[in-house]
């Protein structure tokens, strides 16, 4: 019998039992919309993350206090007043860090800000007039605070576009006056809504000159950054380097293990969190795999009810010529065929949920989500039920071909 | 030579764990000569239908040999049994055995598709076949629909479509009533006397198995009795 008519034969072997069919390959379209859906929202995260990077640009550089922790309980160290004035004007001057293009101190911290009689809990944030430029701020309505601002400790503030919604409405902010930590502070500026960008969530803070948000505010002299950007990419690594000796310097430490201090690039987070997520991603696949284990045994199952429920037409077919490889061929097909379909509609589905799932997290948690077709899983999805059917239905399979013909003839 | 030679054929079944093993033939030897058509008769329990599964190479005898057209079956392998079943054996059951959800032409075609004939002269080959039994306006039925002297019909076209030396026919006419039983011996009787088929019949009724020129009698796995019909009946005088 030749391949083609043992596939004709396998089809309608299976469209002669619908809805058997149909629930046998259950498990399979299960396990495969499973893991399509798993690898997408995978790659969505790691795309969304790796975009909330680049978004701040790949020669961003970030001083942070401390020592760099050596693990999740290591976060004291983080709580350091290492990064004071002084480093910030050695860091700026052109001979110490020559490829650095802009530097610029950030502090923050959370408080409650007032108008009239609403409040709202927003996130406070201190850096220079260079942050329109250094993290691509806009500001809708209004102006940024400058120079001047930061030198005479100004109190100013421009807010996020959730921070203007919930305090004024639709109402006008600017030249409002707010009360933050029971200081006033003049509205200047309104950010348009942005969404997440990085790790920072513009719409629900409010930026002020971080002289001020260091005196009034936080009553701290250090800072909580610094933000340096390299000239360009290949100078990442210089100015890292250099800006770690002017530090190193400026805190007279001879000994690199004993920093006060660590540095971080954009890279090495992207790299960082790329990992997470991919490690992630192959946790909850795997896990998944399993389900299509079940699926396949399923199969075995009820292929083994099909063979016996059809002896007589096994032993039909051996009377009238079929060798055991044509019988084993015929019900080896009818199982592949079974779960390549379970898998193209496991396909289906798991693209048709994470497109969906990526509305509603577009939709309620505000995020810059992109639906991605993992292709790469969907071809793998398609290999592995083949696969599947191949390993599960090859015992059925195999005891069809066994069976004697005038046993199955006989056979009531 | 004669197509078919067996020698003391036995067949004993092996019996379930703690039950004895069943002695189905005692040797039986027969030869049948092409162009015969042989009625095999005897009770039930007689071991006809054991004769008729290793004559038509469905089953091996336990000892004993035999040889179809000159081949030992002892000599063949799965795939050469498989080949010989498919192009020189036809058979027809009792229960008919068709593919019920497959149609007429379908089901026809099975022995085709197991063949090295080529796909393009199967259409010509099974509409041949079935205007020898008579179904052409059924061709395109699912066999579920046929009566079942249709069905029987069906059956024997799809076991000539090959053009087979031997028929075999295990009680053809058993599940039918006698208008349809006499069509299909009619057929049966016509495939031997005008296109050189050989027939083995098997059945339990005198009646039917006086269509053959020669009934070889069966009793408790051994021939009893293997003599020519002196009278035979002739099926075409009785349908028209």
């Amino acid at each position: 019998m030749t391949i083609k008519h043992s596939f004709k034969t396998a089809v309608s072997g299976l469209r002669s039992h619908k809805s058997r069919s149909l629930l046998t390959i259950l498990g399979v379209v299960i396990g495969i919309t499973s893991i399509i859906l798993i690898m997408s929202i995978g790659q969505g995260a790691e795309n969304l993350i790796l975009g909330e990077i680049q978004s701040l640009g790949s020669r961003t550089i970030a001083v942070i206090p401390g020592r760099e922790p050596s693990g999740p309980s290591d976060i004291a160290q983080l709580l350091t007043t290492s990064l004071t004035e002084r480093d910030f004007q050695a860091l700026k001057r052109k001979e110490n860090v020559p490829t650095a293009k802009d530097i610029m101190p950030i502090v923050f911290g959370t408080a409650t800000a007032s108008f009239e009689n609403d409040t709202f809990n927003l996130t406070i944030m201190g850096p220079t007039e260079r942050a329109l430029e250094m993290f691509n701020i806009e500001v809708e309505d209004g102006n940024f605070f400058t120079e001047d601002d930061i030198r005479s400790k100004a109190d100013v503030v421009v807010i996020g576009s959730k921070v203007k919604e919930e305090l004024f409405g639709a109402s006008d902010a600017i030249g409002q006056k707010i009360k933050i930590k029971n200081k006033s502070f003049r509205v200047i500026g309104v950010m348009p809504q942005k969404g997440q960008v990085s790790f920072f969530n513009f719409d629900e803070m409010a930026l002020s000159p971080y002289s001020t948000v260091q005196q009034y505010i936080l009553g701290i002299k250090h800072f909580n950054r610094f933000i340096v950007e390299a000239e360009s990419d290949e100078l990442v690594d210089r100015t890292v380097e250099d800006v770690t000796l002017t530090l190193r310097e400026t805190h007279q430490i001879d000994d690199p293990e004993k920093d006060d201090f660590f540095v971080q690039t954009q890279a090495e987070i992207a790299n960082t969190l790329g990992t997470i997520t991919s490690v992630l991603t192959l946790l909850l696949t795997s896990i998944a795999a399993i389900s299509l284990v079940v699926g396949g045994i399923g199969i075995m199952n009820i292929m083994l009810v099909a063979v016996t429920e059809r002896t007589r037409e096994i032993g039909l077919r051996k009377a009238l010529g079929a060798r055991g490889k044509d019988i084993l061929l015929q019900f080896l097909l009818e199982a592949v065929i079974l779960t390549a379909i379970g898998g193209l509609m496991g396909i289906f589905f798991g693209a048709l949920l994470s497109f969906g799932a990526g509305i509603a997290i577009r939709q309620f948690a505000g995020l810059n989500w992109h639906f991605t077709f993992p292709f790469f899983a969907a071809f793998i999805g398609l290999f592995v039920s083949a696969v599947i059917g191949l390993i599960f239905g090859l015992y059925p399979a195999r005891q069809a071909s066994l069976k004697s013909p005038i046993e199955a003839l006989r056979y009531e | 030579m004669p197509i078919i030679e067996a020698k003391n054929l036995e067949k004993t079944y092996d019996g379930e764990a703690g039950t004895a093993s069943t002695q189905a033939l005692t040797g039986a030897t027969l030869n049948i000569e092409e162009g015969e058509f042989v009625a095999i008769m005897g009770p039930s329990g007689s071991g006809k239908s054991t004769l008729l599964h290793i004559l038509g190479f469905l089953d091996k005898q336990s000892e004993g040999t035999y040889k179809f057209n000159g081949n030992a079956i002892e000599e063949l392998d799965d795939a050469e049994l498989a080949k010989t079943r498919n192009s020189e054996m036809g058979f027809v059951f009792q229960a008919f055995n068709l593919l019920p959800k497959a149609t007429v032409l379908e089901n026809i075609k099975l022995p085709l598709m197991y063949s090295a004939i080529s796909e393009h002269v199967w259409n010509a080959l099974a509409e041949e076949a079935i205007e020898a039994v008579g179904l052409s306006h059924r061709t395109h039925h699912l066999a579920a629909q046929l009566s079942g002297g249709e069905k029987q019909r069906a059956a024997i076209a799809r076991a000539l479509v090959m053009k087979p030396k031997v028929i075999f026919a295990d009680e053809p006419t058993g599940n039918l009533d006698s208008r349809s039983g006499q069509a299909v011996m009619k057929i049966i009787q016509d495939l031997n006397e005008n296109h050189g088929h050989t027939i083995v019949l098997i059945t339990h009724e005198t009646y039917t198995a006086e269509h053959a020129q020669r009934i070889i009698r069966l009793k408790d796995g051994e021939i009893e009795s293997d003599e020519k019909v002196g009278h035979r009946h002739k099926a075409y005088e009785y349908i028209k």
